[in-house]
């Protein structure tokens, strides 16, 4: 096994990653910009090495500064976490140049299945079902409005290269096209560096449910069970929760076999997720995108598998065996994920700010994976997650009973927190019945 | 007159308006960010735009000063 691993991430996931490779004896290396030399990560990493100022560009996406921090340490792997350089296959290449141990999938699939596109094909020509949708990249608004006419409204606009949520709308008409293309290009070419779009047939009061899958270095791809992330506002996920209570067994089996089937098609290794829309009336799917690296939501299948995906990225990454038997792995129970924001709870807005009191909730099936603690600062420089609050039981009845109680126990002052609006989520019909789909907080807040 | 003061700490994105632009309610005078969120700051009293005190690239802190009205 490799003796060190650099971290070239932040916040909760940094201090995820650094936990499991300390827990295996592993030296871990934290990277940190002048904005989070505070933050608990940083304290609990063997070392950490600043890498540059806090916007991102200039630090945590930084290429030569990340390298230049595994250099000086004698970092032997660096893992990527989560946004930032993880599903940079450029990147990916230069530390395996470098001769370091890249925790995550070969630079080839990151590629692959990077451009949506090219993944949509793909997929296709696997035998996993996508939504009518773009072939090739749409030039302008002209040919947006012929392919949106071949496809039907409505039809989602999106970034080829994107991710995230971001640059994403819907358009249900030729006006709301025209208008949506033009923001789409313009917002593609700021944050992902490419203004190729792709539409994609839009399908309304669907769920989003994703495989958790892991490719081992025989050559399998594990598919270790799903995740319903359909509670989301702008289009960017607030609460996750295994098994989904939209899908029959059936459809389960299938989407599990779909998502074996997407990750041999690149020859996946490592943790990856397969991202699916869920028509709940017909019971059917289709393959939306594959996310090449942890997910921020794999803790509540860490929960009901008993597994601990980030020590079984190292495994794999190192070219040995996972820790499990590959055959035996089973789900028990049912477990919820809670995202903490740092953002007001009716119309979720951004709230940076510094944090005067931080008490975290614990008992029976509660695990928080928090980057913060009192004292910290919430800058603007970053995405808004400040914990995830996640909770395992052995129903969903009584998983729900202990969220309501661990959200009433966090206490966060200072910056401003979305944790009202998951009381109220919790106690609404909607969520409450396991009826619900990817416009519930549209509902709840209408 | 009318001031208009950032709500949150964020940085300066785009300025969209120009000082002496007569501008309306609704009209976008700059996009701040935010944790990667944009926010337009948006025009709430009609009138001239007599200055603007932010520029792109900028970070304000809540209650600056963005854009006076007049």
């Amino acid at each position: 096994m490799f003796g060190s691993v650099l971290v070239a991430n932040r916040g909760e996931i940094a201090r995820r990653v650094i936990r499991s490779a300390r827990r295996m004896g592993i030296r871990a290396i934290a990277v940190y910009s002048e904005a989070d030399a505070g933050l608990p990560y940083v304290a609990e990493a063997d070392e950490a090495v600043p890498i540059g100022p806090a916007p991102a560009a200039r630090s945590y996406l930084d290429v030569r500064a990340v390298l230049g921090a595994a250099r000086t340490t004698g970092a032997a792997a660096i893992h990527p976490g989560y946004g930032f350089l993880a599903e940079n296959a450029g990147f990916a290449a230069e530390v395996i140049g470098a001769g370091l141990t890249w925790v995550g999938p070969p630079p080839a699939a990151i590629e692959q299945m990077g451009d949506k596109i090219n993944a949509r094909n793909l997929m296709e020509r696997a035998g996993v079902p996508v939504a009518a949708g773009s072939r090739e990249p749409v030039a302008d608004v002209a040919a947006a409005l012929a392919e949106a006419e071949r496809i039907g409204y409505p039809v989602m606009i999106k970034a080829a290269a994107g991710g995230g949520g971001i640059g994403m709308s819907a358009a249900g008409s030729e006006a709301e096209l025209t208008a949506g293309f033009a923001t789409a290009r313009t917002r593609a070419e700021r944050f992902f560096g490419s203004s190729d779009i792709l539409l994609e047939r839009y399908i309304e009061r669907a769920r989003h449910v994703e495989v958790q899958i892991l490719g081992l270095n025989d050559g399998r791809v594990l598919a270790l069970g799903e995740r319903d992330c359909s509670v989301q506002r702008r289009h960017q996920k607030v609460a996750e929760e295994t098994p989904s209570p939209g899908i029959t067994p059936q459809l389960r089996a299938r989407m599990l076999a779909a998502a074996s089937r997407a990750g041999e098609a690149v020859a996946y290794r490592g943790a990856g997720t397969v991202e699916c829309l869920v028509d709940t009336q017909a019971q059917d799917f289709v393959f939306l995108e594959m996310n090449t690296r942890l997910q921020v939501e794999h803790p509540i299948t860490e929960m009901v598998t008993g597994l601990d995906l980030v020590e079984q990225q190292l495994l794999i990454a190192d070219g040995g065996d996972v820790s499990f038997a590959p055959d035996s792995v089973r789900a028990a129970g049912h477990a919820v994920e809670l995202r903490v924001y740092a953002e007001d709870p009716r119309r979720f807005l951004p709230s940076p700010g510094v944090i005067t009191e931080w008490s975290e909730p614990s008992g029976p099936g509660v695990r928080v994976d928090a980057g913060y603690t009192v004292g910290n600062e919430v800058t603007p420089y970053y995405d808004p997650l400040l914990a995830k609050l996640c909770v395992h039981g052995d129903d969903r009845d009584q998983v729900l009973r202990r969220a309501r109680a661990a959200v009433a126990d966090f206490h966060i002052r200072g910056p401003k927190t979305n944790l009202a609006f998951h009381t109220e989520l919790l106690d609404s019909d909607e969520f409450a019945s396991g009826r619900y789909d990817t416009s519930v907080v549209a509902r709840l807040r209408p | 007159m009318a001031e208009v003061r950032a709500e949150m700490v964020a940085n300066v994105w785009q300025v969209v308006a120009s000082e002496g632009d007569s501008v309306a309610e609704g009209d976008t005078l700059v996009i701040l960010e935010s944790m990667k969120m944009e926010i337009p700051v948006l025009v709430e009293d009609p009138g001239t735009l007599t200055k603007l005190a932010v520029a792109e690239g900028d970070v304000v802190q809540e209650g600056d000063l963005i854009a006076v009205i007049e």
